[in-house]
C-alpha cells in the first residue's frame, strides 16, 4: 500500500514521516522518528508502556493509527525533561526508587503527567486510578504511587491552587 | 455469604547462589587516564540493583568516590565469564569477585602513587575523595587522577585488577550422603492476613509483615525496593498468575495480558518490613542479598492464611476462586481454624 505523509508536533517540534496507512503511532514514533521513549510491550492495549499524550489526552500509541494524528500535538516521555532539568515526576521517581527494570516507566510517567495536568491535587485513589492501565512487573506499585503523590506536592503552588 | 479472616505464616532459609561447578563469577577493573575506573562484568542487571551494589563495593575497596566508578555489563561476549544473574547470587558472588579485582587494582594504584611521591606504597592511604596521601601526612599527597596519568603516560603501567570468586564444588560424601552446597544463607519470616469470601471464592490480602535477615545491607533503599516489589510478585503468584491453570493439562492457558491475570495498583496490600543484619563471614562486606526470597515466603503464608480462615487446604497455586469453592464444597462448608497472635 502506498505510504502517506503524516505531520504532527512531537514534543514541541514539527515532525513529518511517511507511514503505511495501517501503521500505528508507536511504530511511526519508534521506527520513523527515532523516539524510543514509548516502549512496545504488548501491542494490543493491555500494558500501558506505549502511553503518550495526544493533544493533552492520554492515549495508547499502539492502538492509535498514525494517520489519525495529522496536525496533532504529541507529547512523549522523551520531551518531559526541560533540557537538563528533569520534570518533578522524574525526580520523584528517582527519589522514591519507583523504577527497577524501567520498562513500565515511560508509560507510568506519562499516565502520571496526564493526571497531574488535570488534577494537581490527587489523592491516593486518584493515583491508583490513573495508573490502573499500566502493568509493572518489578516495583509492586507502591513506590510509584508514593512518587506520584510526592511529585504533586512539589508542583508550583499556583498550579495546585 | 460471609467473609472470613485468617492469618498465615511462613519462614524461609534461603541459600545464596548454587553449587553448580562452584558457581564462579569474574570481574575485571581498570582505570582510565582521568582516574576513573571501569568494572567489567558479564552478569546482567535487570533492575535488581546489581550494578549499583557492585559499584559501591568497587569504590569502597579501591578507596575512590562512588561517582568515579562505572560498571559495564554491556556484553557477555567480551566481558569476563560469569554464571549469570539468578539464584540470588549477584551481591554475594559478583560482589566478592569485584572486591578481589579492586584489591589488585588498588595495589597497583598505590605503587604508581608511591613512585610519584618517592615513598613506600605500604605507607599510603586513600581518603575516598580522589586523593592518595602518606599515612599521617595529608600534605604529601597526589590525586588518583594524577596517578592514573603518570601510570599511563610516564610509568607505562596498567592500573588494573582481576577478580574471581569460586566456592569449591561440594560433592556428595558416598558414605554419609552429606554435602555442603552453600556457604551463606539468608532468612525471613512473613505473616499474611487475608479475607476469604465464601460466596465468590475470592481472597483479598489485608496486610503483611515480615522480618528479613540479609547479611550486611549494602544499599538500604534498594533492599527495601526489592522486598516491596518481590512481595507483590509473591501475592501475584499466590492468587493470580499462572501460564497453565489446569496443569499438567495445557488447555485454557493465557495467550496475552487480557487472559493472564496480574494484580494492578489497586490490589496491593499494606506491608511492613523489618531488616535484620547478620553479616555473612564470606560475603562482600558481609552482604548476602535479598533476591528471590523477597517473593518466596509470601506464597505459603497466604496458603496458610486461607486454610486458617476457612479450613480449605489448597495445594497447588494459584489459589483461585474456583479452587476455594471446590474446597468448600468438598469440606461441607467453612471451617475456620484456631488462631493465635491476637485479632486481625
Ligand atoms: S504496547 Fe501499547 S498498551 Fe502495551
Ligand atoms: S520497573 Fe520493571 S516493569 Fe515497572
Amino acid at each position: 500500500m502506498a505510504k502517506v505523509p503524516v505531520q504532527f508536533r512531537l514534543n514541541g517540534s514539527d515532525r513529518a514521516a511517511f507511514a503505511d496507512p495501517a501503521d500505528n503511532l508507536l511504530t511511526v514514533l519508534r521506527r520513523g522518528l527515532n523516539d524510543f521513549g514509548p516502549k512496545y510491550g504488548c501491542g494490543q492495549g493491555t500494558c500501558g508502556t506505549c502511553s503518550v499524550l495526544i493533544d493533552g489526552e492520554l492515549r495508547l500509541a499502539c492502538l492509535t493509527l498514525a494517520a489519525s494524528c495529522e496536525g496533532a500535538s504529541i507529547e512523549t516521555v522523551s520531551g518531559m525533561a526541560d533540557g537538563p532539568s528533569l520534570h518533578p515526576l522524574q525526580n520523584a521517581f528517582m527519589e522514591h526508587f519507583a523504577a527497577q527494570c524501567g520498562f513500565c516507566t515511560p508509560g507510568m510517567l506519562t499516565a502520571a503527567k496526564a493526571l497531574l495536568d488535570r488534577n494537581p491535587n490527587p489523592g491516593r485513589e486518584d493515583v491508583i486510578d490513573a495508573i490502573a492501565g499500566n502493568i509493572c512487573r518489578c516495583t509492586g506499585y507502591e513506590p510509584i504511587i508514593q512518587a506520584i503523590l510526592a511529585a504533586a506536592r512539589t508542583l508550583p503552588a499556583q498550579r495546585r491552587s | 455469604m460471609a467473609r472470613f479472616r485468617g492469618r498465615g505464616m511462613a519462614s524461609v532459609n534461603y541459600p545464596i547462589g548454587m553449587n553448580l561447578g562452584g558457581d564462579p563469577s569474574q570481574a575485571l577493573i581498570h582505570s582510565n587516564p582521568d582516574g576513573k575506573f571501569t568494572v567489567a562484568l558479564s552478569a546482567i542487571d535487570l533492575g535488581q540493583g546489581m550494578k549499583q551494589v557492585t559499584r559501591q563495593v568497587a569504590a569502597e575497596t579501591l578507596g575512590v568516590p562512588v561517582e568515579d566508578v562505572y560498571v559495564d555489563t554491556a556484553d557477555s561476549d567480551t566481558g569476563p565469564h560469569d554464571m549469570g544473574s539468578f539464584a540470588s547470587r549477584g551481591t554475594h558472588r559478583m560482589g566478592n569477585a569485584v572486591i578481589a579485582a579492586a584489591r589488585e587494582a588498588r595495589g597497583v594504584l598505590l605503587e604508581a602513587a608511591a613512585e610519584e611521591l618517592e615513598v613506600n606504597a605500604a605507607d599510603l592511604v586513600t581518603d575516598g575523595k580522589g586523593n592518595i596521601h602518606v599515612k599521617g601526612a595529608p600534605s604529601r599527597a597526589i590525586t588518583v587522577r594524577a596517578t592514573a596519568q603518570a601510570a599511563q603516560f610516564k610509568q607505562g603501567k596498567t592500573i588494573a585488577g582481576r577478580g574471581i570468586f569460586l566456592i569449591p564444588l561440594s560433592s556428595v560424601d558416598p558414605e554419609t550422603g552429606e554435602m555442603n552446597p552453600n556457604t551463606a544463607f539468608a532468612h525471613a519470616c512473613l505473616v499474611a492476613d487475608v479475607e476469604v469470601d465464601d460466596e465468590t471464592g475470592e481472597v483479598a490480602v489485608l496486610g503483611m509483615s515480615s522480618a528479613y535477615e540479609l547479611g550486611r545491607v549494602i544499599n538500604p533503599k534498594m533492599v527495601e525496593q526489592q522486598l516491596v516489589g518481590g512481595a507483590w510478585m509473591g501475592i501475584s503468584h499466590a492468587l493470580y498468575e499462572t501460564p497453565e491453570p489446569y496443569y499438567p493439562n495445557p488447555d485454557h492457558g493465557p495467550r496475552d495480558f487480557n487472559e493472564y491475570l496480574m494484580p494492578g495498583p489497586g490490589d496491593i496490600a499494606p506491608y511492613s518490613i523489618t531488616i535484620l543484619e547478620r553479616p555473612a563471614p564470606d560475603g562482600p562486606f558481609g552482604g548476602k542479598g535479598p533476591g528471590e526470597m523477597c517473593a518466596n515466603p509470601v506464597l505459603p503464608a497466604i496458603a496458610n492464611a486461607v486454610y486458617n480462615a476457612i479450613g480449605v487446604r489448597v495445594n497447588d497455586l494459584p489459589i483461585t476462586p474456583e479452587k476455594i469453592l471446590r474446597g468448600l464444597r468438598a469440606n461441607g462448608g467453612v471451617k475456620p481454624q484456631p488462631r493465635r497472635g491476637g485479632a486481625l
